[in-house]
């Protein structure tokens, strides 16, 4: 198997279906993540010898002899002079075969929120654990929220084998304990492709520090014949299959450019949230409910009969009916339209959620006034139990709400579909993101 | 045994679904566009003549075909621009119907609201002018192409990054962005930047460039071209102030990795003389395009946090 990376073959192909990986890594804070992270950058060739040499220089300054790879990934000045990192930091490196965007989140306990924001959009996490201490508190917490946040795979790296002389049995046991406890958190089906919970986490045993099995596989651990950390990266499925989703389409702007050459056209612009919408396909718009059918295509500037998710397109209809922005084309069988809106959130802000609130609700291009009525429970995403009736939501909480809406909103599960079972709620007297929120049960 | 490559040959041709990468981030950067066409009542575009600008302009174009971009541009002119890059931003201006509104450092300097630094660099200097277009124009949310691998402090950055009235950025203060749902909302008096090229790399810029025939200014191609060494760059000779005594100036064969103002902006050593020349010279260099071309980014390990603070793209 090769890993040969893109600054050693330049011949890598323009316009070729290079997929994107988006991960993210997670991991408490001396578990070495960002010797990790250094060490993926560094063995994949995509830190470049000016940034190697900053590195050197300030790792000298502060009296330490070899480059610290973590000062590769600690962006601000703040977190450099009190050696933490306070938020999530996003790394790009290429193989022949794959982009990657790595979204690095701490791992203090606190941060809790960071690795929300960085698996919201991730489709595959990395947990890391110490091969000496095995599953902790912090490690059951990473892998309850990439199960919450439902991202389609994780990968457990049991980091420092070198420190437990590569034993294949600590390795093996650490790995046993993390899937069980995967399996207790009743694994997303959804948009991972129905995989079940034993496909779900996949562990490898490395050495950031010394490089075993991240790039490079191990010349210690002869035990072990899985892929290194970066061959599974590059070969993970990337993405679901449209063709078993139903089509979701939120309008984000009209299209009226009222020209000569243009008198009448009218296109709907959007992403694709899920789905393939072909010429023809009948579609129905909510919340208004409205019936029609798909007109035409148009992807970017070139006419087309047939589109699928991610696409950004723009989509014309048969009928002329009252769409605006803020509005769902739904193919397929299309969410139910409600004002009492069901949810599991993750508070993100220090200023507490209580019931009675009154604040914004932003689903995907729809934004509307919403008062949370209740919050039946609180989560202990160390225990996995529920706390009945809180008081508020604080800082890092994680919970069940019950929101009554302004207007209807075309909400699908977030078990179901990451787009458009998600959305945040929002403080109206300054704009601050306060929480995420998730259509659905938690668990 | 079923290898890697197995594997991903099935899934790029076999997945009739399958988005190349450049794909995926088109239809992002162009989500980000339409979200705040959607959301903004006074959106400009930052629109240097440089690659990046370049790259922003064509996916809004793309974004609201067949509609005119509902957006202006706004360029802040150092006063020691290229001038084929000028000629480029002329002639896109007019051949798009586009609006340009431009903010000339040299305005205010002969005012005396800007001095001239010792070191004649105009780069730091552009703050100013950008937050006086940004307040005298109302503009809400200002389009930059900045990306995240660019610099360290940059990596940090959100796509939708608030601003105060002081054109400052806390990055204690940024918004958690989840999915691809932007906050932008904001109190009178600030503006939202928005980096719709966050997630790409130098390298995906070119890619695109290649595959989508964009034109640029020549300087970005390989051209013979009197430079002189400063700080371990190749610097152009001209009026801004170049070369000082002990400074020789020679003629060699050189291409530009970024555009920005002359006095601090380096010439690269290269025979690229085509698109395809430039992709594969980008990704085999081992140097960021910042660390070979930017005198400016050397100055301290936080010189970009530090200028974002203050306001800077």
């Amino acid at each position: 198997m090769s890993t040969e990376l893109h600054h050693t073959t330049p011949a890598l192909e323009t316009g070729s279906a290079t997929a994107l990986l988006r991960f993210a890594t997670a991991g408490s804070v001396d578990d070495g993540k960002s010797t990790l992270v250094g060490r993926l950058l560094h063995d994949s060739k995509s830190i470049l010898t000016d940034q190697l040499e900053a590195v050197t220089t300030a790792s000298q300054q502060r009296g330490q002899e070899a480059p610290d790879l973590a000062l590769l990934t600690d962006g601000l000045r703040a977190e450099r002079e009190q050696g933490i990192t306070i938020d999530v930091a996003y790394r790009y490196f290429a193989t022949a075969r794959r982009r990657f965007i790595l979204a690095d989140t701490p791992g203090h306990v606190q941060y809790t929120r960071n690795m929300v924001t960085g698996a919201s959009t991730a489709e595959l996490a990395v947990v890391l654990v110490d091969a000496r201490n095995g599953v902790v508190q912090q490690t059951r917490r990473h892998a309850a929220v990439a199960a919450l946040l439902r991202v389609p795979h994780v990968v457990l790296a049991v980091n420092k084998m070198d420190l437990v002389d590569y034993a294949e049995p600590v390795f093996a046991a650490i790995a046993e304990e993390f899937n069980a406890y995967a399996a207790s958190l009743g694994v997303p089906a959804g948009r991972s492709g129905g995989l079940a919970p034993e496909n779900w986490s996949t562990a490898i045993p490395i050495s950031a520090l010394a490089g075993d099995n991240v790039v490079e596989p191990s010349a210690h651990m002869d035990w072990y014949g899985g892929p290194t950390l970066l061959e599974h990266l590059e070969t993970v499925p990337v993405g679901s299959d449209p063709s078993d989703e139903p089509a979701r389409f939120p309008v984000q702007f009209v299209i009226r450019p009222q020209s000569a050459e243009h008198l009448d056209y009218r296109g709907y612009a959007g992403q694709l949230a899920s789905g393939v919408l072909r010429a023809g396909d009948p579609v129905t718009v909510l919340p208004s409910g409205l019936t029609t059918s798909v007109a035409g295509i148009d992807v970017l500037g070139k006419q087309t009969d047939i589109a699928w998710a991610p696409q950004s397109v723009t989509v014309r209809l048969t009928d002329d009916i009252d769409v605006s922005r803020g509005d769902l084309i739904a193919a397929g069988a299309a969410p139910e339209s409600t004002q009492d809106v069901l949810a599991t959130v993750s508070h993100l802000h220090e200023r507490p959620l209580r019931v009675g609130d009154r604040v914004l609700l932003k689903h995907t291009t729809r934004t509307v006034r919403a008062i949370v009525k209740e919050l039946p429970y609180r989560i202990d995403i160390d225990t996995l139990d529920r706390i009945p009736q809180p008081e508020s939501l604080q800082v890092n909480d994680i919970g069940q709400v019950v929101l009554r809406t302004s207007e209807p909103l075309a909400l699908d599960p977030y078990a179901v579909n990451r787009h458009t079972g998600s959305f945040l709620l929002i403080d109206p007297a300054d704009g601050t993101t306060l929480t995420a929120g998730m259509a659905g049960e938690a668990f | 045994m079923t290898t890697a490559t197995d594997i991903l040959t099935a899934e790029a041709y076999e997945n009739p679904y399958a988005l190349s990468h450049l794909d995926a981030l088109e239809a992002e950067a162009v989500h980000i566009f339409r979200e705040v066409a959607g959301e903004f009542e006074r959106p400009v575009i930052l629109f240097s003549g440089g690659k990046d600008s370049i790259v922003m302009l064509h996916l809004a174009l793309k974004a609201f075909w067949p509609a005119q971009i509902p957006f202006s541009l706004l360029h802040v002119d150092t006063g020691h621009n290229f001038p084929e890059v000028l000629e480029y931003r002329d002639r896109t201006v007019a051949e798009h119907g586009l609006r340009l509104h431009v903010a000339k450092v040299q305005d205010f300097i002969d005012s005396g609201r800007l001095r001239e630094r010792p070191d004649g660099l105009r780069n730091p200097l552009q703050t100013v002018p950008l937050l006086d277009g940004i307040e005298s124009n109302r503009f809400d949310a200002v389009f930059g192409g900045g990306r995240r691998d660019e610099e360290k402090a940059r990596a940090k950055e959100r796509v939708f990054s608030l601003r105060d009235e002081f054109g400052a950025w806390d990055p204690r203060r940024q918004r958690p962005e989840l999915w691809s749902l932007y906050n932008g909302r904001h109190s009178p008096g600030e503006h939202v930047r928005v980096f719709p090229l966050s997630n790409w790399t130098e390298l995906d810029v070119w890619q695109y460039i290649e595959r989508e025939k964009i034109e640029l200014p020549a300087i970005y191609y390989a051209h013979e071209r009197d430079v002189f060494k400063r700080s371990g760059m190749w610097l152009t000779a001209g009026e801004w102030g170049g070369p000082k005594e002990g400074e020789t100036v020679e003629r060699r064969q050189v291409r530009y990795r970024t555009v920005g103002d002359m006095s601090c902006t380096g010439a690269v050593d290269s025979d690229a003389t085509t698109v395809a020349d430039v992709v594969t010279e980008v990704a085999a260099s081992r140097l960021t395009e910042r660390g070979a071309t930017r005198a400016d980014d050397k100055v301290s390990e936080a010189a970009m946090e530090d200028r974002k603070r203050e306001g800077y793209f």
